[in-house]
């Protein structure tokens, strides 16, 4: 599913980065919208490359001076964008063809170049609000779904937190890096594009929630609701929708183990149900 | 929907990060609903920025003498002495407690073999007292109150306004009986203004790096927020206090911040001895590069304290042109270093450099410069002293003097009290880095993360006990909360009456006034300042004020219009940065990161002070910056003695260079320049 024709790989990124030359001109592509309900179009704009350049850059260039390859004045894009340095997520988008963060995405690795091109789209799985960006409410909906939190009693200084081995805070460190920014969603085929919120707790619940669920039943209090955690993944839109694409641990730009996740809760919630089932309940 | 019910009163928390989401979880556990506004989804607010940990006294530092008091002296004397001391005594002592409850909460915290959590040395202390999650501090912290503020969201008692953002307070009353009864906000999407009541507004909004152009803050950090406030007739507190890092990795749109561990590890600072030299790195000779900080500093080379790299490196490249390429850059080098080394001490930091810069470190020398990174003046707040009020200040502490005072929560600011962090407005509140409070003249490093959640925590409960006996605002006229929303509309469409082609006119193009701004503010109003050099950002100021007022926005949408919002702040941070370069600008003395080559010491007796800036409506009379009264408090110092800050340094470089600081070393490096003290294992 994850079509991969125009993103260079590691090697040709600093190959890329070898040849790119500065000062060069290169056009952008835009997929824009203006709003919910409106048409589509393409639009095209020349960007001249300076070193070290990221598509964020890019877009601020063209934000300044919105002028088209064709010459004609239009709106500026917009786009969604926060921490820069790849943690808050909002910058993600769909470039040349897959689904990334736009703040990491290096123009000299992408378009080295003089007249090369670079599409941006805005990720497909979610509603857009206008150009490139999207309204990802439904995937922060998903982690109530799972009560992605830890029931403490309250904010009263009861003490420290359980002990815990170093090895389980690694293991609980590494899932907790996902900083909701969907490319897991994106790049997932069971999971589509879904605007009718009653619908959205029957339709699959991703690949970034069943891990948030994982990291909570892995901690000492969080796993007080465990059974509510896996009650919530069982049945319709739960971690038996999972196809088993296996494109969202490819595209997870932090490493997270999704699929190793996924196959954790899968396990827990048979046994869960067969549990049940012996309980008669 | 906002509830207007007589019987129910609630409050209005602007900001979704640390500050925000603790005082937000704080408040509605209190039974107290809270309407949440952020610009953004509260998940990815600037907190998750924050990578080197959380200050706090524990255990094992306690068994070698540390102390809740201890770390109090040291963020009094990292500051400069320009904080109020009872906040930050306060500060100190709760904050054993918030690592506590963030741990509860299921936040990762490295831990030690046995299952404790682990401790790492960081800077103005000789003792292990942060602690820390990976390399993603503020990111995990900021995770777990994001999912209690779910948990809470989910059972009803938030609601989360998110992609809206803040345009004013809304003030009822004359002089000293006005009370903020709420906000007007705008829905980013949709391009809606509505008024909002609120018993209490808490105003968590950070900093506003943005001013000064490219900074290690996020994209929202713009200070408009604060701006609005300040308009509106809030006080504004130490502007002029900008801490800037020296190890930031320049960006096209944005810098990001390099750990100093880089040359605690063996880092060497140089720029190319030739002027111009566009040779790369690698073909440039040993004899042939200046590694000045090493040649200025012998003793200290590259470990210099944090201010003095950061002025160096800055002369270097602003004042002498030096910078690596032209440009205002100098190499830190690791390349002399194996490469099993670097992986096994720094992997971490230079896998994020490699990732942004697109160069390994293990091969070529970054290229790194100072970045502004925190704003420790913010909105002025006031607060209720605490119960240990001594007859006379303590002297020095030194690690393993027992303690003054214990550490029962009242000791430095009375739990609870109505007024604690509310701003010189009534029902008005300031928490995290829009305050002024607990910092001075220089934040301690990993002090930031704890200062917001102490404020959430602490401070939520006073916000509470406000409200209670007063009458609710769904009592309130209609009619207050419609002219709000009136003004509101008028500014934005008159804004929106200005569109047209930006591309013809670069001088009202929102864009290039904000551009020119920063590179004003950065050039002459953070590193080094001078009054000749400052009176000359008043003069630009006031021009890029002039040219704002004709404004053009190349966007007519009235749907999801950045532009927009972009260009309201824009006018917002131009005040901002009027009312910082005047502070500067008054400031005829030398004190933390405020660096005036024209008053290189420190001057107590006129400046041991809080400047205030009010922002008089109308008082323009075509003199620049006359609207900002600047006028200016005492410092509480009756806990501690303000003493020369000095850091213990005994073996002063010799340099006649007159930005030598005079007062003060505080410093990251300090403590691995020097033997371990007393408290180390």
């Amino acid at each position: 599913m994850v079509v991969d024709v125009n993103v260079p790989d590691e090697q040709q990124r600093r190959a890329n980065r070898e040849k790119a030359s500065p000062g060069r001109t290169i056009t952008v592509k835009i997929l824009r919208c203006d709003g919910p309900g409106k048409p589509t179009r393409w639009e095209a704009f020349k960007v001249q490359v300076d070193r070290g350049m990221n598509v964020i850059s890019a877009l601020q260039r063209i934000a300044a001076n919105p002028v088209t390859v064709d010459g004609d004045g239009t709106t500026p894009v917009v786009w969604d964008s926060g921490c820069l340095e790849e943690v808050c997520g909002a910058c993600t988008m769909v470039i040349n063809g897959r689904v990334r963060q736009s703040c990491t995405c290096l123009l000299d690795e992408y378009a080295p170049s003089d007249g090369d091109v670079l599409t941006l789209e805005p990720m497909s799985k979610f509603p857009v609000i206008r150009d490139l960006w999207v309204d990802r409410e439904r995937l922060f909906h998903n982690l109530k779904r799972v009560k992605a939190w830890v029931p403490i009693d309250g904010t009263y200084n009861l003490g420290a937190g359980p002990q815990e081995a170093p090895e389980s805070q690694q293991t609980r460190y590494k899932l907790s890096e996902c900083m909701s920014c969907g490319c897991c969603l994106e790049a997932c085929p069971q999971f589509n594009l879904e605007e009718d919120q009653s619908k959205w707790d029957s339709t699959f619940v991703g690949a970034h929630a069943i891990s948030q669920a994982r990291l909570f039943n892995e901690h000492e209090t969080g796993k007080r609701l465990k059974d509510e955690r896996l009650e919530s993944l069982i049945g319709a839109g739960g971690v038996s929708d999972c196809g088993n694409a296996q494109n969202c641990v490819k595209v997870c730009p932090k490493h997270i183990p999704l699929t190793e996740s996924i196959a954790a809760m899968g396990r827990a919630v048979t046994i869960h149900s067969v549990t049940r089932f012996f309980k008669g309940k | 929907m906002a509830d207007n019910r007589a019987d129910s009163r609630r409050v209005i928390v602007v900001g979704g990060g640390l500050a925000g989401l603790a005082a937000t979880v704080r408040i509605a556990e209190a039974g107290t609903p809270v309407d949440l506004f952020s610009m953004v989804p509260v998940k990815r607010s600037h907190s998750v920025c924050a990578q080197g940990g959380i200050n706090a006294c524990n255990e094992v530092a306690r068994q070698q003498g540390y102390s809740e008091y201890q770390h109090f002296d040291e963020t009094i004397y990292g500051g400069d002495y320009l904080a109020d001391q009872g906040p930050v005594l306060e500060m100190g002592n709760f904050a054993p407690k918030v690592i506590d409850l963030l741990d509860r909460m299921g936040v990762p915290f490295n831990r030690t073999a046995e299952g404790y959590r682990d401790l790492r040395l960081f800077g103005g202390s000789l003792f292990k007292r942060t602690h820390f999650a990976g390399a993603s501090t503020g990111q995990q912290l900021l995770y777990a109150l994001d999912e209690q503020t779910r948990r809470y969201e989910a059972e009803g008692r938030v609601n989360k306004y998110e992609f809206w953002e803040f345009l004013a307070p809304i003030i009822e009353g004359e002089g000293d009986d006005r009370r903020c009864v709420g906000i007007v906000a705008q829905d980013l999407r949709t391009m809606q203004t509505r008024s909002f009541r609120g018993d209490a507004v808490v105003m968590a909004t950070g900093g506003n790096g943005l001013v000064f152009g490219q900074s290690t803050n996020s994209v929202i950090c713009t200070g408009g927020a604060a701006s609005r406030c300040y308009q509106a007739g809030a006080w504004y507190a130490n502007g002029e206090m900008v801490q800037v890092h020296p190890t930031a990795i320049p960006g096209a749109d944005k810098c990001r911040l390099m750990s100093e561990s880089a040359r605690g590890e063996g880092g060497r600072v140089w720029v190319p001895r030739k002027k111009g030299d566009s040779r790369d790195a690698r073909q440039i000779a040993e004899e042939e590069r200046w590694y000045f900080l090493e040649e200025k500093y012998p003793d200290y080379g590259n470990l210099v304290p944090r201010d003095i790299a950061t002025r160096e490196i800055f002369d270097v490249c602003v004042n002498q042109g030096m910078g690596v390429g032209g440009e205002n850059q100098v190499y830190l080098d690791l390349t002399h270093k194996p490469r099993e080394y670097l992986d096994e001490k720094l992997g971490a930091i230079l896998e994020i450099y490699t990732k942004f810069a697109g160069d390994d470190p293990r091969e070529l020398p970054m290229k790194i410069f100072p970045a502004v990174h925190y704003s420790m003046g913010g909105m002025w707040t006031q607060y209720e002293k605490g119960t240990y009020q001594p007859e006379t200040p303590h002297g020095d502490h030194k690690p393993g003097m027992r303690a003054p005072i214990d550490t029962e929560p009242g000791r430095g600011m009375m739990i609870g009290a109505p007024n604690n962090m509310m701003t010189n407005i009534s029902g008005l509140y300031a928490f995290g880095e829009v305050n002024f409070a607990y910092h001075g003249a220089t934040r301690l490093g990993a002090n930031a993360l704890l200062s917001c959640i102490f404020d959430g925590l602490f401070c939520g409960p006073s916000v509470c006990n406000y409200i209670k006996n007063l009458k609710p605002v769904s009592e309130l006229d209609a009619s207050v909360y419609e002219r709000a929303t009136d003004a509101e509309d008028a500014k934005s469409q008159k804004l929106m009456d200005s569109s047209g082609d930006t591309t013809s006119d670069p001088a009202t193009n929102p864009y290039k006034i904000a551009q020119e701004m920063g590179v004003e503010m950065t050039a002459a109003c953070t590193v080094v300042k001078t009054g000749e050099r400052l009176a000359k950002t008043m003069d630009k100021i006031a021009e890029l004020r002039e040219r704002y007022s004709r404004v053009r926005l190349g966007d007519t949408a009235m749907w999801s219009n950045q532009t927009l919002s972009f260009t309201r702040s824009v006018g917002d941070m131009l005040i901002m940065a009027e009312s910082i370069a005047k502070t500067s600008l008054m400031r005829e003395e030398s004190r933390g990161s405020h660096y005036r080559l024209d008053f290189p010491d420190r001057n107590d007796e006129r400046f041991l002070k809080t400047t205030v800036s009010e922002y008089q409506v109308g008082a323009s009379n075509g003199e620049h910056g006359v609207e900002h009264h600047v006028f200016y408090r005492d410092v509480d110092t009756s806990l501690v003695t303000p003493r020369a800050r000095t850091y213990g340094k005994t073996d002063a470089p010799k340099t006649n260079a007159n930005n030598t600081p005079a007062q003060g070393e505080r410093t990251l490096s300090d403590a691995s320049a020097k033997p371990a003290g007393a408290g180390q294992a």
